[in-house]
Order: structure tokens, then sequence, then C-alpha cells
């Protein structure tokens, strides 16, 4: 691999922590952690289901965008294991800030993917109500979204609940000095924050080893706090390092990072073209690597997994796949003078002037 | 109610500590602000009252500081953020016109924004570089802020009330250099509303618009005037973002001349687009082209040649004249 990295789960010396003690050197659960805090056949099952739907929405997603129906997909492939993984280890009542590419954590939460897709087609510039699912808005500028996590959970602080915040991002948004501050006050505000990082080793065109000097686990020790590398490929570890990370903030015992090591099989978004800086070569050994692959093998290992199952996930697979196409489709074009709506929530009289301006323009050119 | 004599700095002092009184999710939070009480002491006391919880340093870092502030919004608490100086809210810029400004929209109206952003701003106080700024046309330009500044210690009173209240991101803009400036006032005052100017002093041979530092130079050079016969009238516009066009379109129907003041650069100022919307409205009405009062195009000067590039009342008084001339 051109651009590998140093795929060790840890370096830092000294006493470990309790989280990165559940895991063995190549950041998987180890034997003795998987009996000490079970996550029963039924829950490897729902999480393998959940990984298999969401792998079908992207490429569901990446179809309609070849097709012409989605000015932008940004492919999810190979991040099933950490967004499923991390989202389903959240309870109901924790908070979830996504990055753009956290499309499957959005399914997890039960977002309409149909109405997401909304977004990517150019309809709106959101899709949901972050208070009815816990589930704040995609975020574009990269890393801005960290410290509104931090901020949010502050305020659950503040408020005395016993509430987890998880925020998702790259490993491109730990270069912002978002990430750094959002980092930085987490540690001095003793937030319950849970920081993942899916450093799935391309921000664009940019390999890891360029993004980052030394491992992103280990920074989270300069501010203060504990951190530990997963394997991101392998649902279980990533849930349960997650569930315990969430745990511990909610127990007041302040914020943790996890950085879960994966790869971007897909391109960066429709827009881009891999092969101008990274080979099928490169790509291979990850691809053996597959999250879904690697949660059947666990299953069969467990023998919870029959031909029957497989079959039915893959039916409800194209089944919300199917739905999700025919939901984008039928959504209408919102009416133009929509943009004018929330702007403001008390909205000045010469933004309602300007819109009836607006308003009255468009239906002169109808009548002409 | 008891009628004192404040200072602006403690009008804004006793806004904050009112707010905090009646409102259990109002916090205050930046750099400095807690048992210091901020470099213009405009916090100080908060801490002591209120408690450390709800009035807070922060680490400094102005873009978090913003973040941090839409975060607890949307956790329901009403934040009031300080940007210590002008210049030291840019690092906050991303998070204010991508984050902040368009929270609302993005999530389709269903989380308010509603949290203050103060940000003492302009020049006149003789200090070094980046302290002196006038950022108003950013944030003016950036659509989902709302964006006011006071010229009175009253204004500053019922402003900030009426912005921490308002459940839209408001940038509060705070003219450092009347910090000191007093007044007599009947406290607590009522909120004002966010959108609307005031007429500063009446007058009928031509409009001066000014805002925040430059209302008191406006009126000084009204009142010369006046020894001389001409009537100047004086809007103080309050409120930068939207624009009070009623009250500027009175006025200047009255007048029919119209010179716009900031410290602010004349290129691409608040002034370009007072002049162009007046040219618009009143094309009819004016009797001279719309005169503005500026600043170069050059960085903030150093303090000992300041007070040449910044508008004074002879050079309004100058400008009036111009429109006069027509």
């Amino acid at each position: 691999m051109a651009d590998a990295i140093d795929t060790r789960p840890e370096a830092s010396a000294g006493e470990r922590d309790p989280i990165a003690a559940l895991l063995d050197q190549d950041g998987v659960l180890t034997a003795e952690a998987e009996r000490d805090a079970p996550v029963s056949h039924e829950q490897l099952r729902e999480l393998y289901r959940l990984m298999a739907i969401s792998r079908r929405l992207d490429q569901e997603g990446l179809n309609l965008q070849r097709q012409g129906e989605l000015g932008l997909w940004g492919p999810y492939a190979g991040h099933e294991a950490a967004q499923v993984g991390a989202a389903c280890a959240m309870e109901q009542t924790d908070w979830i800030f996504p990055y753009y590419r956290d499309f499957a954590m959005a399914v997890c939460r039960g977002i309409d993917p149909g109405a997401i897709l909304g977004i990517f087609r150019g309809l709106a510039h959101g899709a949901w109500d972050p208070y009815e699912y816990r589930f704040a808005p995609f975020i574009i500028p990269v890393g801005s979204q960290i410290p509104h996590a931090v901020g949010f959970a502050m305020g659950c602080t503040l408020d005395h609940e016993e509430t987890a915040v998880l925020v998702g991002f790259g490993e491109g948004a730990t270069s912002t000095g978002d990430w750094h501050e959002a980092m930085n006050f987490a540690g001095v505000f003793n937030a319950p924050v849970v920081f993942l990082c899916e450093n799935n080793q391309w921000a664009i065109s940019v390999p890891a080893k360029q993004q980052v000097a030394g491992r992103i686990s280990d920074r989270a020790a300069g501010y203060g706090f504990p951190g530990a590398r997963v394997d991101g490929t392998d649902v279980l570890s990533v849930y349960t390092v997650v569930r315990a990370a969430a745990e511990r903030a909610r127990r007041g015992e302040g914020p943790y990072l996890i950085e879960a090591l994966t790869y971007r099989i897909q391109a960066h978004t429709t827009s881009d073209d891999p092969t101008r800086y990274r080979t099928d070569a490169d790509v291979e050994p990850w691809r053996a690597r597959d999250p879904l692959e690697q949660c059947a093998a666990r299953l069969r290992a467990r023998d919870a997994w029959d031909d029957a199952f497989a079959q039915a996930v893959q039916g409800q697979a194209d089944e919300r796949a199917s739905a999700m196409r025919w939901t984008l489709l039928a959504a209408p074009v919102p009416h133009p003078s929509r943009v004018f709506d929330h702007v403001f929530a008390a909205p000045p009289e010469a933004l309602l002037r300007e819109k009836a301006e607006f308003v009255s323009g468009l239906e002169a050119e109808a009548g002409e | 109610m008891s009628t004192s004599t404040v200072t602006m700095g403690k009008a804004l002092n006793l806004a904050l500590h009112d707010a905090l009184a009646n409102d259990d999710r109002v916090l205050v939070f930046g750099e400095d602000v807690g048992r210091l009480g901020g470099v213009f002491r405009v916090t100080d006391g908060l801490q002591a009252e209120f408690g450390k919880q709800r009035v807070f340093d922060t680490p400094l870092a102005e873009a978090t500081i913003a973040a941090t502030a839409l975060g607890l919004a949307m956790k329901g608490f009403r934040p009031v953020a300080e940007m210590q100086f002008d210049a030291f809210s840019y690092p906050s810029f991303q998070q204010v016109t991508s984050n902040i400004a368009k929270y609302h929209t993005r999530t389709l109206g269903a989380v308010n924004a509603q949290l203050v952003i103060r940000i003492p701003y302009g020049g006149n106080i003789g200090a070094i570089e980046q302290h002196s700024e006038s950022p108003e046309t950013y944030y003016a330009h950036t659509a989902g802020l709302k964006v006011v500044t006071p010229a009175t210690p009253g204004d500053a009173y019922g402003l900030l009330a009426a912005a921490i209240a308002d459940p839209d991101p408001v940038i509060f803009l705070e003219p450092k250099a009347r910090y000191w400036a007093r007044q007599e006032l009947d406290l607590p005052l009522p909120p004002l509303p966010l959108d609307r100017a005031r007429v500063a002093r009446e007058g009928s041979d031509a409009t001066v618009v000014a805002y925040g530092p430059t209302v008191q130079t406006a009126l000084a050079a009204a009142e010369t005037a006046a020894g001389e016969g001409v009537s100047l009238e004086v809007i103080d516009l309050r409120s930068l973002a939207p624009l009070d066009m009623d009250t500027l379109a009175a006025s200047v129907r009255k007048t029919r001349r119209a010179v716009v003041v900031h410290e602010a650069p004349v290129f691409m100022g608040m002034g370009a687009e007072i002049a162009a919307r007046l040219m618009h409205d009143l094309f009819d009405v004016l009797a001279a082209p719309v005169e503005r009062v500026g600043s170069a195009t050059t960085p903030y000067p150093p303090s000992r040649v300041e007070k040449l590039f910044l508008p004074d009342a002879d050079r309004i008084l100058e400008a009036v004249d111009r429109t006069r001339e027509y």
C-alpha cells in the first residue's frame, strides 16, 4: 500500500485506560472484553442488517447520481462498521453531530433516507428536525461541527443531564483549528463528548500520512483525556468501545477520542477521480477487510448466520433502496420563495418585503 | 426604577445583569469575562453574582467561543458571547457566516440560533493595530444575521436586552470609544426594536446618517451648523441589518439631501448601500448626490494619525456643504 499508515492501535506507553484495554494490538476487541461486555447474537445480527441496508443505500445513491437524479453523492462504502457501530452504541436520549458522510448514522437514527437525498438533489439545504431525531444537520465546512457538539455537551452538563454527545468527522478534519479548539474546550469543560474520527485515510487526494504526523488517537492525551484506535472495519469492536466511551461520558468522566481506522473504498464524491492519486492495488487489501464480510464471519463463528437471514436482509435492503429512490423522485421542487423562509425565526419586515417582490416578479413572469 | 447617570459600559453591564436575573437560560462567556469582568469591565461583577456556571471564562479561541454558543443555543440556552476586540472576531468568521447565520435555514426552521455575539468595535482610542476595526459590513452582508449598534447608554441597554430576547443570531457591535459616554437613565428600560432607526435630532436642510461611534460626531456637527443657520437632521441607524429605510426615506423626503458617516472605509461601506437605496427610492426627491464620509481604503492608521482619517464634525459639515451647492 503506497500510502499505508502504521495501523497499530496504540503507541503511547504508560497506564492503559480501560477502554483502550478492551482492544488488542490490532484494535480488535479482545476475547475477554467480548465476554465481559457481551453483544447478543440478535444485536450483532441487527448491526449486520443495518450495515447491509446502509451499503445498499450507498449503492443506490451512487446509481441515482450516475442517472442524473442527484447533483452529487459522497459514497461511504467502507464506513459501515464505524457509522452503524457508533450510532447504535449511543442511547436514543444521546445526541449525534454528524459530518457530511455520516449517512448511515442518519439511517440508524430513523431519518427517511429519501428525504435526506433532497439535499443532494438540490431541493433544500436540510431535511430533518434535529430535535426529533437527536441528530444535528450535516455540516459541509470540514470540522466546523465539532465545536457545536462540544457546546451542546457543555449544555447537557449545565442541565445536569446524563446525555452523551457523539461527533463524527474524518481524519482531514483533525487538521482544522476547529478540531483542536473543540478538543481543548472539551478537555477544559469536561464535556460529555465522544469524538469519533472515521480515519478513512484519504482527504480527497491527500493520504493520512500527509495529513497527520503520528497517531490521531494519541492526540487526546494532549488535551487531557484518553483516546484509542479501534479497527474501524469491525462493527463489534467499534460498537463496544463507543458504548463504553459514551457510558463514561454520561457518568461525568469527560470526553473520549476514538479513531476508527478504515478506508474510503470509493471516490471522495462523484466529482472526484481517485485514479489520479491511488491504484486498485492500494484499495485491494481494504476490500478484503470488508465490514459486512467481517460481521458475517463473526456471526458464522457464533453459529448465528444462515442463508435465510442473509436473504431476508438483502430483500429488506433492496426494498429500502427502492423506497428511497421513489421518495426522492416524488419530492417536488419547493416553491422558489421558500428560500426566504427560515432565514430568521423572526424575519425583519425588510426581508418579508423582499420576498413579496420576488414572488410578484415570478407571477408577472408567469403571466407573460 | 431609579434615575442615575450611567456610562455605556455600565448600561451594557446592567442589561447583562438583568437578562441573567430574569432568564436562567442566559449565559455570558468569553475571554476574561469572569473574574476580571472583561477588558472593558462590561461583565464586571456578573460572575460573582451569578456564579461560574453562568458567567465563565473560556480558552482563547474565538471560533469555538462562537461555535459553542451555537451548540448551547441548540440546547436551549441563551448565550451571550464576547469577542474581546473587533479584529479578534475574525477567527470566528467561518462559524458565524457558515454555521450560525445558516443553521435556522439548514434545519428548516427547527433550530433557532438564538445567541448574541458582542464585539467592541471602532477606533479613536489610541490603540495599537487590530484594536480599532470596523467590521460591520462583513456581518451586515451575511444573510441570517441581525446587526445592531448603539450610540448611547440608553440604547445600549435597550438594544442588548432586545438582542438577548430575539430568537435569531445578533451581532452586537459596541462602539468602544463611547464606553465612557454618560447619560441619565431610568433603569430598567424596555427593549428596543432591532430593526428601527431613530431620529437623533430633527432638522430640515440635510440628513446626516450615522451609527455607533459617529452619531455623537454628527450631533456635534449639527450643533455647529445650527449656529450658522443650517438645520441638520441626524439619523442614528441603530440597526445595520436590516436597514430601516422607512425612517431614512421619511427624513430625506423632507431634507432632500443626505450625508452618510461611518468610521469604516468609504469603499463598499454601509454608505454605499444607503446611497444606492436613497438614489433608487428617492431619485425624484434628491436635490444632490448622497455624500459619504468615512475612512480611506487603507488598513486602520496608527493612533498618532487616526484622527485625520476618522470622520469629524468639519468633514461632515464640508460634505453637507457639497450637497447644498446643488
